[in-house]
């Protein structure tokens, strides 16, 4: 039985996880095993392992070119390393992350801690797309006067936005 | 504060006075963090990882909870206090393999720890003795509270926090108790339970290898998903399994003193006999056998007092700390014959097994071959 890292060398450490019902093996030689810190009793997880092997294939419906174009990390790259290269990668990948992290998760939707930046920046934009309504509101019902207010008020959130330096993007 | 001092007795967490710690030995919570447009530390260039520790690292050591602290970059620490590190659950064995560009502070009491460029740019967390989830989960999330202050943090409102890797994702959050379970190996129920908490979504670890135990019988139960979930829900989650796992592994070991007394009694007196005798043992055999004699003073067969040096053989026993103690690197012969001396030395000042007055039981009879 040969390594399913390396593919080289004899597997001489044979793993056995269930995750969520679904069992995963791996057989690693001794160098791989080392490498990867599973001689630690405690501290590693099969899941963290696979997703370096063949998980990663599981990333569909991107272009095999995709690239990111804040860092340049490809398809091909996290194929070979089962990590992004930075966080806008996260909005590169996204479409073939999506069916990863479904198959990997609970829900598909983050519902924990924000932080207290971002939640600024939430309530900002949470705030001016209220606005934005009532603008378009007023415009339809040609109250120009109440119109011009809701502008400048947008105006001004929007420049204190931009001074928070929009620690999140903007939520879909 | 230097290394030296800081590793001069083993950290808090050792210490065995935590809530529920006969069977948990520590829980711990880590928060992974990235800085917003910077690339994760694997895909970043060195001179990109060096601009990030050195933002990053003095933010962490002005936080109050690091007022006395060792902060240094990973080039600057030996592989042997890499090691002892790792052993004593303060870094991960990735990261006692970087160098320049990476670093990690840790506070006097060893029960926080920040690894700085690691897999994400920040991973924090907190360990202590015992399970207390809870409040652990309230230490680094006030840690992480005040590091948002002055760092940007990588944040999308659908994803959460962003992770290098997609397991992490959302919470960015682990929790997790280490767990001595010796009573469910030597009942053969261990399989079972591992399963059963699978089903949860909870993941059990340890090294499968030869045998189906882990090390020293001991095993890390901790939550596997991050995405979808709230920290609290996660954690009350996994405190409420460590619950019952606490109860099954209560309930083994009556039931094995009442089914096969001689069993145990044999197990833990051999183990003793060994421990006490050997003058060369490696990690592995040590683990198993320390296992054996940490289930004896939960049984009250040694003195309660053994309890403090028995974990801390725990840990003491392995492979850098030898080396530590001995002050210089060892070949695997020398640290077998140092890790031996070590325990024959420390077990000299805990009395025998105490089987000799306890009540004789019905089934201590041995039945006629």
């Amino acid at each position: 039985m040969v390594c399913d890292i390396c593919k080289k060398s004899e597997a001489t450490v044979h793993l056995t996880q269930i995750v969520e019902g679904k069992m995963l093996k791996v057989d690693l030689c001794e160098a791989c095993a080392k490498e990867k810190g599973v001689q630690e009793a405690a501290g590693f997880s099969l899941a963290d392992l696979l997703v370096g092997l063949g998980a990663a294939e599981e990333i569909k419906g991107e272009s095999p070119g995709a690239q990111c174009s804040v860092c340049g990390f490809t398809q091909a790259d996290f194929k070979k390393t089962g990590r992004l290269g930075c966080s806008a990668c996260w909005e590169t990948f996204e479409v073939g992350l999506a069916s990863l992290l479904k198959a990997m998760h609970k829900g598909d939707h983050h519902v924990g801690k924000v932080p207290a930046k971002a939640m600024h920046t939430l309530v900002l934009s949470g705030r001016i797309r209220e606005l934005s309504d009532r603008l378009e509101k007023a415009v339809s019902e040609e109250k120009y006067e109440d119109a011009a207010q809701v502008r400048d008020e947008i105006r001004e959130l929007e420049a204190k936005l931009k001074k928070a330096g929009s620690a999140v993007r903007s939520p879909e | 504060m230097k290394i030296e001092d800081l590793l001069k007795s083993p950290g808090e967490w050792v210490k065995a006075d935590g809530p529920n710690s006969k069977i948990v030995m520590s829980s711990r919570v880590r928060f992974a963090r990235n800085i917003r447009e910077y690339p994760f530390p694997g895909w970043a260039k060195k001179t990109e990882r060096q601009k990030l520790l050195e933002m990053i690292q003095p933010v962490v050591e002005n936080l109050p909870e690091m007022a006395d602290h060792f902060g240094d970059s990973m080039d600057n620490i030996s592989a042997i206090y890499k090691q002892v590190l790792v052993e004593r659950h303060l870094i991960s064995r990735e990261h006692a393999a970087k160098n320049v560009g990476s670093g990690v502070v840790i506070n006097d009491r060893e029960t926080i720890s920040v690894m700085i460029n690691e897999e994400d740019h920040l991973r924090m967390q907190a360990i202590k003795s015992g399970l207390q989830l809870k409040n652990i989960f309230k230490i680094i999330d006030k840690v992480d509270t005040e590091l948002e202050e002055h760092l940007e943090f990588a944040f999308s409102p659908k994803l959460g926090y962003l992770t290098a890797c997609p397991t992490n994702v959302g919470t960015a959050m682990r929790g997790s108790a280490m767990v001595h379970l010796p009573g469910m190996v030597l009942s053969d129920q261990i399989n079972q339970v591992v399963q059963a908490v699978n089903k949860l979504g909870l993941a059990v670890r340890g090294l499968y290898g030869e045998g189906t135990e882990a090390l020293g019988n001991v095993f890390q139960v901790s939550n596997q998903t991050t995405l979808g979930e709230k920290e609290s829900e996660v954690i009350e989650r996994l405190n409420k399994v460590i619950l019952q796992i606490i109860e099954h592994e209560e309930n083994a070991r009556i039931t094995l003193l009442e089914k096969k007394p001689k069993l145990v009694y044999d197990q833990i007196g051999r183990a003793y006999g060994i421990l006490s005798n050997a003058h060369t043992i490696s990690s592995k055999e040590a683990l198993n056998l320390l296992s054996l004699v940490r289930m004896g003073v939960d049984l009250e067969i040694f003195p309660a007092t053994a309890r403090v040096s028995v974990d801390e053989m725990f840990i003491l026993s392995q492979p850098a700390h030898v080396q530590k103690a001995a002050a210089r690197k060892l070949t695997a012969e020398e640290r077998d014959i140092s890790r031996a001396e070590l325990i024959r030395t420390q077990l000299a000042g805990i009395s025998k097994p105490n089987l000799s007055d306890r009540p004789p039981l019905e089934s201590d009879q041995v039945e006629p071959e």
